[in-house]
């Protein structure tokens, strides 16, 4: 129950557009009424938008039936839904056992007093994302960063710094 | 003469390492020098250490490359492939002459790991040609009946690898001898153990034995439904899953009247997890295929008897799966003619920490820590001193280095105050501060306590609290009582193997390191100089060049001195992040 991370995105949410909801159409038919279906639904809501926006849940509500507490019950004690949007890019921090020996916190501190913000934020040009996870499964490369679907091992502060500031220049041509 | 193969091992770490631009590398020298080989996939050869990793089979013999970058591609193509000159010194493992790192992989025998590293993981026909599905024929043919199954099961002594142990053929049984209109068959593979990736390197490399195994399962309980509940964490083995569950299907594996048998229908759901730890245990890994908080029920009723949507319901981990067709298939005498009296068979390791050849391993039950550490793993990184190996994850303990001659079994493992677990090894070296450690676990399980048991969630809550202190030079006398007499609390009132083994890394590290305890609680010092409020650092005079270096890394702006002057760091404004020390060409920096 990662209280915290809720609570952060929480009070930054009020701001943004409402998304496009009919795109959740195909997701409802194909999951409606069947057993087991809230996970999948707000996972697939989240592989839409990025995250749940507020007015899904109530989409949800009306045209699956599911309860909006229970959605929001389960919403918020699995680590991997967001309630805020999320930046371009999704740093993964891995904090598992072989890379907290590795001293991985040092490079997220590193990282995140980079990019100024704190563990779960999205820096204000909505371009990166920090999560620490608890592990990879990578750890023979300990310490591992993934950003989006690409793993990089072996890292050092200076380094996770540079590819951030790499992707950055790209982003901005 | 056949055909010469060249085979990339393309698992997550291998991608990680660059596997991925040295195979479309190959590739294209390949297709510009016209080259006449067949290219591979296949996935973790099991050797991280030296990723990544590039086999290449022709008529002289087998060749394992290690530390295939981009750069070596063309070198190698040209020496071996045009050539016929293997290039000995990036080989790690041929059949042709020896290697400094044999080692790591003498000793092991591949049961679980039988095809990893050695099929495209894409392919059922390469899993075929290894006697793939033909366990399941040969229980079609010879007409086995479910029980003949389960005692096979049962003969090989088979305990469940996710870290309970507990008797796979029994549990078998109970299922089946519940009768229902509905059974399940589910695989846990939520492998959410920090420090340990063997399921994950299973389920990328072979990922239809675990099919097989779940079908076997299916027909020995009388399950029609299966669920592979996988953790999203792990995008490849999910992507490699559902080709397999396609291909199988095309194939009529799964399906109604499977491989000839009348009224056998099975049939495969992959459950993607949403990120929870408790989901590993099982009664919450139901209630998350179910849709709900994956919150732990009371046991009893097990899931045998109800399970999914209140039906019996068996649950085994990845690597139980992937033992099943092997033991079928080369009958049970031949599994538990490997392992002790008690704990048969083999167990895969996921090697990692500060061990030089991390990486998988599959050994036999009874092998001890040591011969682990020392013979194929090759000793401890930088020549350091080994201190203690962290085995069975949050759950387990911290066995120190005067115990590695422990054989790897259940019981003496659990002897220790650790538990086997699902395989994490996490080697520790004389720099790894133990009381760190334990806060370490203690944060992640506190996080990941679903809320439901009082003791486990306020309980790991004020024992991160008082770890937390330690760590910072804080501690009071009577915190390490506390900190024992919290354990048992949580340990006796938790309703699930979270909170009742939550504990175990701070009650072992108390029990073997108590002399580190108190060297923070009342000497107020940290003798592995890890932890960042309790250690200094300071300028060595004699090895100051007063080059700058530090001084202009320094963020925080402590470290002052002229220009080929001594420099000073001022202890008030140091954070300790240890800038300085790895930027320090001259060893000038030393911690206290």
């Amino acid at each position: 129950m990662r209280i915290n991370r809720i609570a952060i995105q929480k009070e930054k949410s009020d701001s943004i557009d409402t998304p496009d909801l009919s795109l959740m159409n195909p997701l409802i038919s194909k999951y409606k009424g069947k057993r087991g279906n809230l996970i999948p639904l707000l996972q697939g809501t989240q592989s839409l938008y990025g995250y749940i926006p507020k007015e899904a849940f109530h989409k949800l509500n009306k045209e699956a039936g599911i309860e909006l507490n229970e959605m929001y019950g389960v919403a918020t004690f699995y680590a991997q839904f967001r309630l805020s949007p999320v930046g371009k890019h999704i740093i993964r921090m891995c904090h598992g056992t072989a890379c907290h020996i590795q001293n991985v916190t040092a490079i997220t501190e590193a990282l995140l007093d980079h990019l100024e913000v704190k563990d779960g934020e999205t820096t204000p040009d909505r371009l990166f994302t920090v999560e620490t996870v608890a592990c990879l499964g990578c750890c023979s490369l300990a310490p591992v960063m993934m950003i989006g679907d690409e793993t990089y091992g072996k890292l050092t502060p200076t380094e996770a710094t540079k590819i951030i500031k790499e992707i950055k220049r790209n982003e901005l041509g | 003469m056949s055909k010469t193969t060249i085979i990339v091992g393309l698992g997550s770490c291998g991608l990680a390492a660059g596997a991925g631009k040295t195979y479309n590398e190959i590739e294209r020298i390949k297709n510009t020098d016209k080259l006449d080989f067949e290219l591979k996939k296949t996935s973790c050869i099991g050797m991280c250490f030296r990723e990544p990793l590039v086999e290449i089979i022709d008529d002289s013999g087998t060749y394992l490359y290690g530390n295939v970058d981009v750069t070596k591609v063309d070198e190698i193509l040209e020496k071996h492939i045009k050539n016929f000159s293997p290039i000995q010194e990036y080989i790690v493992k041929s059949d042709k002459f020896d290697s400094p790192d044999k080692d790591f992989f003498e000793g092991q025998v591949e049961i679980a790991l039988r095809n990893c590293g050695h099929i495209d993981p894409e392919s059922i026909e390469e899993y075929e040609s290894k006697n793939g599905y033909a366990a399941i024929r040969k229980i079609a043919n010879e007409k086995l009946k479910p029980e003949d199954v389960i005692q096979k099961v049962l003969d090989s002594g088979l305990r469940g690898r996710g870290g309970g142990g507990f008797a796979t053929g029994m549990k078998w049984k109970f299922a089946y001898n519940n009768k229902a209109p509905q059974k399940y068959v589910i695989c846990n593979a939520d492998e959410g153990d920090p420090g340990a990736f063997m399921d994950r390197s299973l389920l990328e490399g072979d990922p239809h034995s675990i099919l097989e195994g779940m079908i076997i399962c299916g027909y020995s309980i009388g399950a029609s439904e299966g669920y592979i509940y996988c953790r999203a964490e792990y995008p490849l083995a999910i992507k490699r899953l559902n080709i397999a569950i396609d291909k199988a299907r095309e194939k009529g594996y799964l399906g109604k009247n499977i491989f000839g048998i009348e009224n056998f229908n099975f049939d495969l759901k992959i459950k993607e997890g949403a990120g929870a730890f408790v989901c590993g245990e099982e009664t919450a890994l139901i209630a998350s295929i179910e849709g709900e908080r994956g919150m732990p029920r009371r046991r009893p009723p097990f899931p045998a008897e109800s399970g999914l949507w209140k039906s019996p319901t068996n649950i085994n981990n990845v690597e139980t799966f992937a033992n099943i067709p092997w033991i079928v298939f080369n009958g049970p005498e031949k599994y538990n003619q490997y392992g002790t009296e008690k704990s048969k068979g083999t167990k895969v390791f996921a090697l990692t920490g500060k061990i030089k050849h991390g990486g998988l391993v599959e050994v036999p039950m009874g092998i001890t820590i040591k011969e682990i550490i020392y013979k194929l793993g090759g000793g401890i990184q930088g020549g350091k001193k080994f201190k203690a190996v962290q085995l069975g994850g949050p759950s387990g303990g911290c066995i120190p280095e005067y115990l590695s001659h422990t054989p790897i079994d259940y019981d003496s493992v659990n002897a220790t105050g650790a538990i086997m677990g699902s395989g994490g090894m996490v080697v520790m070296d004389e720099t790894t501060c133990v009381v760190d450690i334990a806060r370490f676990f203690l944060d992640f399980t506190q996080k990941e306590s679903c809320g439901k048991c009082t003791f486990c969630r306020i309980g790991t809550k004020r024992m991160l609290e008082i770890l937390t202190r330690i760590t910072k030079g804080e501690g009071k006398d009577g915190d390490i009582e506390t900190l024992e007499e919290l354990s048992h609390s949580i340990k006796d009132s938790s309703l699930c193997g979270l909170g009742q083994t939550a504990p175990n890394p701070v009650l072992t590290t108390i029990k073997y390191f108590k002399d580190e305890y108190e060297a923070h609680i009342r000497d107020k010092k940290c003798p592995a100089l890890k932890c960042k409020e309790l250690i200094t650092y300071d300028v060595i005079p004699e090895n100051c060049t007063g080059c700058t270096v530090c001084a202009k890394g320094c963020p925080v702006n402590a470290i002052s001195g002229e220009r080929k002057q001594l420099h000073v760091i001022d202890h008030e404004i140091c954070t300790r992040c240890g800038v300085c020390f790895t930027k320090c060409k001259f060893n000038a920096i030393k911690l206290s």
